[in-house]
């Protein structure tokens, strides 16, 4: 069976000094729970920087493109209308729908990847360990493999010296 | 951190973590005060005349308006145009004030979002209802139909609803995004468990961990920098809808930055006039103060000082054009039978903002909401007189004529200012006005107590 170990702080400046503490004495915190995104944990977590935006510029490239052509098949090829003499393949004004799908598809499929990436949507059945994370608590999360006391000792009396508070073993 | 001494505080009351949500969360809960009720029954009221309008407008067709045949276009679009810029101001302040890196847009970003979302829908109800057969209304998308006919894309209309409702969507979205780590609070502070299974379903299984926020950081970041060209896209396609057409007063290449710089004015005075309101009505006063008040009013003069170049512009390149169709347009405008419209639209727009280089005035609220609504009328008024004076003397005098709207068009315009105050006042009572977690993240660096702190 998984135990967490859990302690908080009040205060993120002293999260990120006892954070760093608690990593050089070797334990492996497996995540931080926080409400609202703290600068600089990343770092000290080594969290690597996120690709998303790597999802959104794919997303906007494939609503261009499709958008574009779209327009280009139905004006040249599906059913061509002379509209007042002006050309078929009017590149200039297929221009905005192009823009706004580009902008579409990209938003869309960034915030899609966001979601499925961190299991969130609409009832997402995610562990909330402590309801005052999302009000002013900054909670750590250490995993406890085995159920081997004398290290989950160890660990509450790590986390204790670095300044942790209300530290509780759950299953 | 280095704290600038001149720079007051975003949030007032030496606030701490717990204090905020408590304070922010305080206008959801229990039952709604006795101002409450009154406001959604005024509001609720005006709904009901638009709802009446509506029913006229479907039963008896567009013949119940003021229309002609030389003026075909008038209140319906004005009112489209000025909704649609009223919204931009929301997507302005939670896009490009967060590319700028402005702290103060925290404490409104949320409130101003939702009222872009509710302009919007305000706006596309306009030519929806004008297209006379609503039910057919789904003909505007380009969908495969036995007719094999598709739609044009060479027309600005057809631009307006792929631009309207991609900006209708990724607001949406955007707002949400940010939205989702405040419903968990909600959700982790609600005591009855429907309304804590409601927030619960609705926060998406919000945990506040490490790693999501780090990639909400950058979504955040991401959705702000394809907002803030979308935005400027969207008004920029809307003054299409008239620069591309070959009518005097309309045919010009200043349209799309005027217009822009039209709908940002326009939209922080609807910003101003709601939050004002709203700030004192909430008791929300410590978190949008008088700072927050006069960094909106600076953009209003920003804002307003591009429109009355453009005014002026305008004027200089009929002129200068040599074209006697352009010259009359606008000496039509200015003195012509409409010129009460056009004189109201220069008064409201163009020189009461400038009262805001006055600190005095700035920071005096009754003058600040005085003077947004101003905002609002000379707005409004300026698409009319954009619309209305350059279409109702056209080429042939014969043909020269007068429009004046009919109850029915005057119960649509207040039926959409009803649907856009109850929705709002819905708003706050289901979701934090305030974006709790963003304020959070600069309480430290910009509160009182950390002031005094480095000071003392």
């Amino acid at each position: 069976m998984n135990k967490y170990l859990t302690a908080y702080y009040l205060d993120e400046e002293d999260l990120l000094k006892g954070l760093k503490k608690i990593k050089s004495k070797g334990v492996e915190v497996a995540d931080v729970l926080t409400p609202f995104p703290v600068h600089g944990l990343d770092k000290v977590l080594g969290l690597r920087r996120s690709r998303l935006s790597i999802i959104a510029f794919a997303g906007g490239a494939i609503g261009a493109t499709l958008g574009f052509l779209f327009q280009a098949w139905v004006f040249t090829r599906a059913y061509p209308i002379n509209f007042g003499g002006k050309p078929y393949f009017a590149v200039p004004s297929f221009m905005p729908v192009t823009f706004e799908l580009a902008v579409l598809f990209a938003a869309f499929s960034m915030v899609f990847a966001f979601l499925i990436s961190n299991n969130l949507g609409p009832g997402s059945k995610n562990i909330i360990h402590d309801e005052q994370i999302t009000d002013d608590r900054f909670l750590l999360v250490v995993k406890m493999d085995e159920e081997d006391d004398e290290k989950v000792k160890a660990v509450e009396i790590i986390l204790s010296d670095a300044g942790a508070q209300g530290i509780t073993l759950k299953a | 951190m280095y704290v600038s001494p001149i720079r007051e505080p975003l949030i007032k009351g030496g606030k701490d973590y717990s204090q905020v949500t408590k304070d922010i969360m305080a206008p959801m809960a229990g039952k709604p005060s006795i101002y409450w009720y009154v406001g959604i029954a005024i509001s609720g009221g005006a709904l009901l005349f638009g709802a009446w309008a509506t029913f006229v407008t479907v039963y008896y067709g567009i013949g119940s308006w003021g229309l002609n045949k030389t003026v075909g276009w008038a209140w319906d679009i004005t009112n489209f145009v000025w909704w649609v810029g009223i919204g931009h101001a929301g997507t302005f302040i939670s896009a490009i004030l967060l590319l700028f890196r402005q702290k103060w847009r925290t404490s409104i970003n949320r409130s101003a979002e939702a009222m872009t979302l509710i302009a919007i829908a305000c706006a596309g109800f306009f030519p929806l209802i004008h297209m006379g057969r609503i039910a057919l209304g789904f003909f505007i998308f380009p969908y495969p139909n036995t007719r094999e006919l598709w739609v044009n894309f060479n027309s600005p209309l057809l631009w307006d609803v792929f631009a309207l409702t991609t900006y209708f969507l990724v607001s949406l979205i955007f707002w949400y995004v940010g939205l989702i780590p405040d419903i968990g609070t909600v959700r982790d502070k609600a005591k009855n468990k429907i309304r804590k299974a409601i927030y619960g379903f609705l926060s998406f299984g919000w945990t506040g961990s490490a790693k999501h926020w780090s990639r909400h950081e950058t979504v955040s970041l991401i959705l702000a920098g394809l907002a803030a060209p979308l935005v400027l896209s969207v008004h920029t396609i809307v003054s299409f809808d008239f620069a591309t057409s070959v009518i005097p007063g309309w045919h010009t290449t200043i349209f799309p930055p005027y217009f822009v710089s039209g709908a940002v004015f326009s939209g922080f005075a609807m910003v101003l006039t709601l939050l004002i309101v709203t700030r004192k009505a909430l008791n929300l006063e410590q978190y949008i103060t008088k700072v927050h008040i006069e960094s909106m009013t600076k953009i209003i003069i920003l804002t307003g000082s591009i429109v009355g170049i453009a005014y002026i512009t305008e004027f200089f390149m009929a002129w200068y054009s040599g074209v006697e169709y352009e010259q009359y347009a606008f000496m039509n405008r200015a003195f012509g039978p409409y010129a009460w419209a056009y004189w109201i639209m220069m008064t409201c727009n163009v020189i009461t903002p400038q009262l805001f280089w006055f600190k005095k005035i700035r920071t005096n609220l009754v003058a600040v909401f005085i003077i947004s609504i101003f905002v609002n009328i000379g707005m409004w008024f300026e698409r009319f007189v954009i619309i209305v004076t350059s279409l109702h003397r056209d080429y042939l005098p014969s043909s020269w004529t007068m429009y004046t709207p009919t109850v029915a068009e005057v119960g649509l315009y207040v039926g959409t200012f009803g649907l856009f105050f109850t929705l709002f006042m819905v708003f706050i009572r289901v979701f934090p006005v305030i974006a709790i977690a963003e304020v959070k993240s600069v309480l430290k660096s910009s509160s009182d107590e950390k002031k005094h702190t480095h000071h003392e």
